[in-house]
């Protein structure tokens, strides 16, 4: 890492770390008597490690100016096994509490190991951490690939990087402490929200900077994706997150909303989380590895475009169908399901634009169980955007609604189709990343594909089972006028499900494992002669570049 | 820039660019997304007409169809209540004693109160009524404040040490902790409670002596024979029946630490009928259990 830093970049990164170690130990010292202290010294510990580790480096020889002529790949490598860490944390922890659901003794009476607690590190560590690291890492192999430009500095996609994963702890071990702003998706207090601000805005720049410099005349549409998805997130995050903290010695914030204005605001990050950062990110991911491991052009420029515009346009008021039915104005749920009815085109534009890709490739992804993740994760992400619009119309909302039935649906798109274009993607990209011949055992590949693929369909078909048995046994009157179930009878109804529903998670799990040591394993490999080389994975005039 | 070049396979042109090896056809957009588009545009543009929809300054558009959900769960809820009316009114007019013996109002009774016990009685006194500890039996055991209609169901209305202005009132004193009784004699009392519900009878000198004692203490709630009383909610301790366990040891604790326990007041938050309906379902349970 060092090695790629010039004397200069080392110690601007020295005094980026220094600062960071400055703010550590004020919120420590502040914060002495609030959870808030016990992150000043996360943050001291992180910022001591990056001081530590650049002084021992300091005095390596400085790269040469041949550095230019190679894409920038260091950051992606790291990033790749970050996905991967993060994934088995977060999916070990959704088994966990999945079967806390079945048997909640599992709790042992100890507060930090209780459903509430653990929950939120479950989501966030396959949301952000899985998928927010294997965003970030495909974002930078892409953008530097499709504009045939460097990325822009050393320093910033590794503070970018190494930034986003400090938040991420902090989000996670906030949440065992009982850290929370009880907002779903936007847990982390006000201290973590800024300094994401601050790694999110650092992130755009690189792109902003890339795209700037690039040898292409035109924009690859994964990076009109992976543009979309910075931006937006970043709206999202700081609107949903204003806040007033206590004091800056305190953990706790309150929110600037209240009430349904909360609700809305709320509901509005929440879908468009899932729109921009579950959608949009992936969708770039999956335009470029598919067409690349298929060998095929995309089927249509034009459908890219109305998809495109489509979803970006739509998704943003469509957030109010997540509240059918209560407070919020009956005039804004309206609004809400037609937007999301209307969505479903250009989502299955999408869907259909990945799949007539592979026309004239469907004997590879028969053949290749890299590209038969990627095939999949399309028409998951087909069956998926197609429930949501459907669950969105008031009336299938008013059964489906607080049930598993979501749960389900969400996880129709989070395994089906997040988690498989992400596995697929980054199947493609780590033997090139690492410089080796190929994966360590395509064969462990088929097995993860297999474990993923009948992961997801019993963890899916549990939930709509349950959700569906669970809302109708909730809405059924008998002859005399009152309720036939009571809440009891309808958890007794679901307790096999849930049981399905932890081993369904648990046969993902072992994909994520088998995929981390297939990885691994890659690693140790020894490295491609040199002959191989990058070939025609090079920037573009680097002379140009060396001179910037 | 790259070529157009014409792909073999599909027969579409490329538009032209390339990038790292990634092509794209320039394949105009199949009519079938057009009208699928089409569709569900008109869908949305027809639906936001006829319901509440697009803002304005003062308001918002009503919607051709005059819908509104607050309306509407009104409606649904008089409805609801005009179809239970046939035996709510009753549940609420007529004696509880004549409704206990009619055999079509019970029949209701037993259909409708099922999931409005497990609702809001099981958690305490368990699904079958038959206590959890800490929470009585009212299944089999006597009940403490009355086991009439009448009586339970104004239980239920006020609560025990509840929240109600109207709520029952008990408490066990702490003869123990407040040094009421010495340490010896808190042991006496509970070796005696013991011997006259279920465990070998005591030598006579200090049956005598526990006697007193009880006389002194425990007799003015639970009655002379401890047999307990109904105005002051005190239990029989002389059955088999135990809210805080039999054995000597909880006994004595309860002797040494006292006891008040609490059952909440569901009048505002269950119905009338409901209330009422509980009772005869409690008795109706009662009945049933041999």
């Amino acid at each position: 890492m060092l090695a790629d830093f010039t004397r200069g970049e080392r110690t601007t990164a020295s005094i980026i770390l220094g600062a960071l170690l400055v703010v550590g130990l004020a919120m420590a010292i502040v914060g002495r008597n609030d959870l808030i202290g016990i992150h000043g010294w996360v943050v001291c510990a992180a910022a001591l490690a990056g001081i530590v580790t650049i002084l021992r480096q300091f005095d390596l020889p400085e790269p040469t100016p041949e550095r230019y002529s190679e894409y920038y790949d260091a950051p992606t490598r790291l990033g790749l096994i970050l996905t991967l860490a993060w994934g088995v944390v977060g999916m070990a922890a959704g088994v966990w509490v999945a079967a806390l659901l079945a048997w909640p003794d599992l709790t042992f009476d100890v507060a930090w190991l209780s459903f509430g607690r653990l929950r939120p590190i479950h989501t966030s560590g396959v949301i952000f951490g899985f998928g927010g690291n294997a965003l970030i890492a495909t974002s930078f192999h892409v953008l530097q690939r499709t504009t045939r430009a460097r990325l822009p500095d050393a320093i910033s996609p590794w503070f970018v990087l190494l930034g986003y994963n400090l938040f991420c702890v902090i989000a996670a071990s906030g949440y065992l402490m009982g850290l929370t702003q009880s907002k779903e998706y936007a847990e982390p207090e006000w201290y973590a929200d800024i300094w994401l601000v601050v790694v999110w805005v650092v992130y755009f720049a690189i792109y902003m900077r890339t795209l700037a410099r690039r040898k292409e005349s035109h924009i690859y549409v994964a990076n009109w994706y992976y543009m979309a998805f910075i931006l937006v997130v970043a709206i999202l995050h700081i609107v949903n997150n204003l806040a007033v903290p206590v004091s800056l010695g305190s953990a706790k914030s309150y929110s600037l909303f209240a009430g349904v204005q909360d609700a809305m605001t709320q509901w509005w990050y929440g879908h468009n989380a899932v729109a921009f950062f579950l959608t949009a990110g992936f969708l770039g991911m999956m335009y470029y590895y598919l067409p690349k491991r298929a060998g095929r052009p995309i089927f249509s420029y034009r459908m890219s475009i109305i998809s495109f515009w489509g979803i970006t346009f739509m998704y943003m008021w469509a957030g109010s169908h997540h509240l059918h039915y209560t407070a919020l104005p009956h005039w804004v749920q309206t609004l809400g399901m037609a937007f999301s009815i209307v969505l479903l085109v250009p989502s299955w534009a999408s869907a259909g634009n990945a799949l007539l890709t592979l026309n004239g490739a469907w004997h590879k992804v028969r053949d290749d169980a890299v590209l038969r993740f990627m095939a999949l994760a399309a028409i998951f992400y087909g069956i998926t955007t197609f429930e949501g619009s459907f669950m969105a119309i008031r009336a299938v909302n008013s059964l489906s609604h607080y049930t598993d039935w979501t749960i389900g649906h969400v996880h129709a798109g989070a395994l089906g189709w997040v988690a498989m274009i992400t596995f697929g993607s980054l199947y493609s990209l780590v033997p090139s990343m690492f410089k080796r011949e190929r994966i360590y055992s395509q064969r462990l590949v088929e097995v993860h594909f297999w474990l993923a693929l009948s992961g997801t369909v019993v963890y899916v078909f549990a939930m709509w089972n349950s959700g569906v048995i669970q809302g109708l046994m909730w809405r059924t009157y008998d002859e005399t006028g009152t309720l036939s179930y009571s809440f009891i009878e309808s958890l007794v109804a679901m307790h096999p499900y849930y049981i399905a529903r932890a081993f369904g998670g648990l046969l993902f799990l072992l994909g994520a494992l088998t995929a981390l040591y297939n990885v691994i394993m890659t690693i140790r490999m020894p490295a491609r002669g040199a002959a191989l080389g990058a070939e025609g994975d090079l920037p573009a005039t680097p002379a140009l570049q060396a001179g910037e | 820039m790259a070529l157009k070049e014409r792909d073999e396979f599909s027969g579409q042109v490329t538009t032209g660019h390339e990038w790292n090896g990634i092509k794209e056809l320039n394949t105009p957009v199949p009519r079938l997304v057009w009208a699928f588009l089409g569709t569900m545009a008109l869908f949305a543009v027809v639906w936001t007409i006829l319901m509440p929809s697009w803002p304005g300054i003062n308001g918002y558009f009503r919607g051709l169809l005059g819908a509104d959900q607050h309306q509407s769960v009104e409606l649904t809820l008089a409805q609801a209540a005009a179809d239970q009316a046939r035996w709510t009114e009753r549940l609420v007019n007529e004696d509880l004693a004549t409704l206990q013996a009619d055999a079509d109002i019970m029949a209701v009774v037993r259909q409708a109160s099922s999931s409005l016990f497990i609702d809001n009685c099981a958690a305490c006194h368990g699904v079958e009524a038959t206590g959890n500890p800490g929470y009585p039996n009212i299944a089999e055991a006597p009940m403490m404040w009355g086991g009439d209609a009448d009586t339970i169901a104004e239980t239920i209305r006020v609560g025990i040490n509840a929240t109600h202005p109207e709520t029952r009132f008990a408490q066990m004193l702490a003869f123990g902790r407040d040094q009421m009784l010495a340490g010896a004699e808190v042991t006496l009392l509970a070796d005696y409670v013991a011997s006259i519900s279920h465990g070998p009878a005591l030598p006579t000198e200090q049956r005598l002596a526990a006697e007193e004692l009880f006389a002194n203490n425990c007799a003015g709630c639970h009655g002379e024979t401890a047999k307990g009383m109904v105005e002051t909610g005190a239990p029989d301790l002389t059955d088999e029946y135990w809210t805080y366990a039999g054995d000597h040891a909880a006994i004595r604790r309860s002797i040494y630490n006292g006891r008040q326990g609490t059952m909440p007041a569901w009048e505002g938050r269950l119905s009338t009928a409901q209330i009422r309906m509980l009772a005869l379902y409690v008795l109706d349970l009662r009945s049933a259990t041999p």
